[in-house]
């Protein structure tokens, strides 16, 4: 009855054509051109030229402070809410600039949904924390709804943990769970893209691993971008990876390359643990 | 170097053990808690006193009038020359009203500031409403109630022409602004403890402003509004110079909201002004009328209490 996104996870085997295999053959979602940000005065972003694929996982890397969660938050304008924001340049997302004054941001943000360092379940049930987005977007149907929180629990490899305590403050599950959780109900209103900014980085080293494994699984359905301190999991996870050091991309390439023969020498020190 | 670090460490232990043998400082420490106590003491056995009063007189009182007559009679006439009647339930009912008429103003007038001020007022705005919000908490209830009895009663005759000149809207109306910005303040200290991380998970899913603050943080910040709310009835309740001055002293049980009321805080007023003899069925009468408003209010208080203990939204 309802046909949720969701459900392509089990179908995609059935589509092979999805799949990631040959990534350099999947479409641009989000075209970066010439983008700059400020923050005041503070020239946080400089001519940002990033083309990120369809269906992949694209890690953003890169010291403390070099722009990675400003970048990140541009591409849902999350970065608004900061009052002394200015930008220049376009991000072209499925044909249109999202930085034109007409681009609705709630439209915007309805289909690219975003994932926090610290999980920030609201103060609710686990199953009202899910269908928070789904009703606010207008879905009541009782029933829907049970099946919308159900699959995107699913989605999010937590219903079996949770499923018998849908009624519970989401507030009593572990950091790890609640991320978990975030992760649901960004998946609730079937989003096009995932961002997610150090989404591990307030969790254990086994939720850790349940995320990244979570992330694999995520991207036969979505695009994510990721931020990620952590240049192991960068490696793991992603397809490619893009380098930003002090507001600049130095480098952006599929993430065997980057690793293996990086063709910056900031890039190759950064890796290697040099500085950052 | 190495060893003169080592020096200068054991005559910084040196120092300390000096210092922390030293007697007076020792007694200081001790003699601290007690006084501490001893001021704190004061302040609980002050309260009380009081209520041992109010009870020890509420007790006299019911020495020379039936309990039921007082709790469920409807006539309160104390004054009356061959029968005097003590029936509380017309003190109770014009309480009732003003408190009513208060809350039916302030409450949605007070959510609706704390929600612009917490969510949508910018920093500047803020810091320009929220002294004025206090400056009208502190005005004296005197003057709020000559404003009740000389400018709204009139203004509202002009579209109720049956209001009489004392009676519950106008200082129900008035009472209402009185504890608004009570309301309004200690609401948007709830909504504004909420996390902004939080707001912003409802906004990345594409939620505008106004789902924000209703969806998300009024229902976060329940406990302290509605702590917020109790406190405001009490305050209402135990309101007394604007609905002595202009709420008028014609004990009614009815619910009848533009004739004349007496609260049981303007009887209280009324005897205290005028001129009970001590120790007269009157004189006890207003100890017992101020025990029924302790009881009211501290059941109110006790109710903010449970509120904001037992729905605290954890985050
Ligand atoms: N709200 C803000 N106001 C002003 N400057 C900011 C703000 N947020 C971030 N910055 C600055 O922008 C730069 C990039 O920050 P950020 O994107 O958070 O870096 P990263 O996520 O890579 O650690 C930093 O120099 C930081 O100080
Ligand atoms: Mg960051």
């Amino acid at each position: 009855m309802v046909q949720l996104k969701v459900n392509k996870q089990t179908a995609s085997p059935l589509a092979p054509f999805k799949s990631n295999q040959e990534s350099t053959e999947n479409k641009i979602v989000y075209d970066t051109r010439q983008l700059n940000l400020w923050y005041g005065n503070h020239h946080a972003l400089k001519n940002i030229d990033l083309a990120i694929k369809e269906n992949e996982v694209t890690a953003i890397i890169g010291p403390s402070g070099c722009g990675k969660s400003t970048y990140i938050k541009t591409l849902n304008r999350m970065v608004e809410l900061v009052p002394s924001v200015k930008t220049s340049g376009q991000i072209i997302y499925r044909d249109r600039n999202i930085l034109d004054a007409s681009y609705g941001v709630e439209e915007l943000r309805t289909k690219v949904g975003m994932v926090f360092q610290k999980p920030n379940p609201f103060p609710k049930s686990i199953y009202d924390n899910i269908a928070y987005g789904p009703r606010i977007h207008g879905i009541k149907n009782k029933k829907i709804l049970d099946g919308i929180v159900e699959q995107s629990l699913r989605g999010a490899a937590i219903w079996d943990e949770v499923k018998d305590r849908l009624n519970e403050n989401a507030y009593s599950l572990s950091g790890g769970q609640q991320q978990r959780i975030c992760i649901a109900r960004a998946l609730a209103i079937e989003p096009d893209v995932i961002l997610m900014d150090e989404p591990t980085s307030a969790l254990d080293p086994i939720s850790t691993l349940k995320v990244e494994e979570l992330v694999q699984e995520l991207k036969q359905n979505y695009s994510i971008i990721i931020v990620t301190h952590n240049m192991q999991q960068a490696a793991r996870i992603s397809d490619r990876t893009a380098f930003f050091l002090n507001g600049e991309v130095v480098e952006y390439d599929k993430t065997d390359t980057i690793f293996s023969t990086p063709s910056d020498k900031r890039t190759e020190d950064y890796i290697s643990g040099r500085f950052g | 170097m190495a060893s003169n670090d080592h020096q200068a460490n054991v005559s910084v232990q040196d120092m300390i053990a000096k210092q922390k043998g030293k007697k007076g400082k020792k007694r200081i420490e001790k003699s601290i808690p007690v006084i501490l106590f001893i001021i704190a003491s004061i302040s609980v056995l002050t309260t009380f006193g009081i209520v041992f009063t109010l009870i020890f007189e509420t007790f006299e009182f019911f020495q020379r009038v039936p309990f039921f007559d007082f709790l469920l009679g409807t006539e309160w006439l104390p004054f009356s020359n061959n029968e005097p009647l003590f029936g509380i339930l017309p003190l109770i009912a014009g309480t009732f009203k003003v408190t009513l008429i208060a809350v039916v103003v302030a409450v949605p007038f007070g959510l609706a500031s704390a929600v612009y001020l917490s969510e949508y007022a910018s920093d500047n705005m803020r810091r320009v409403i929220k002294p004025v919000l206090e400056v009208l908490a502190g005005v004296p209830t005197i003057v709020y109630g000559f404003f009740a009895l000389t400018f709204v009663t009139p203004l509202l005759q002009q579209f109720i022409p049956e209001l009489k000149i004392f009676n519950a809207l106008s200082p129900g109306i008035v009472v209402g602004i009185m504890i608004l910005p009570m309301i309004a303040s200690l609401s948007e200290d709830a909504m504004s403890s909420v996390p902004n991380s939080i707001r912003d998970g409802a906004l990345a899913l594409g939620a505008t402003k106004l789902e924000v603050a209703v969806k998300v943080v009024l229902p976060a910040a329940l406990s302290g509004i509605m702590a917020s709310i109790v406190l405001a009835v009490s305050r209402a309740i135990g309101e007394t110079m604007i609905v002595s001055l202009a709420g008028g002293s014609t004990p009614r049980f009815d619910l009848d909201m533009t004739d004349s009321i007496q609260t049981m805080t303007a009887y209280i007023v009324q005897v205290s002004t005028g001129d009970a003899g001590y120790g007269t069925t009157i004189y006890y009468s207003i100890y017992s009328v101020g025990f029924t408003l302790f009881l009211f209010t501290l059941l109110m208080n006790l109710l903010a209490h449970v509120i904001s203990k037992r729905f605290r939204e954890e985050y």
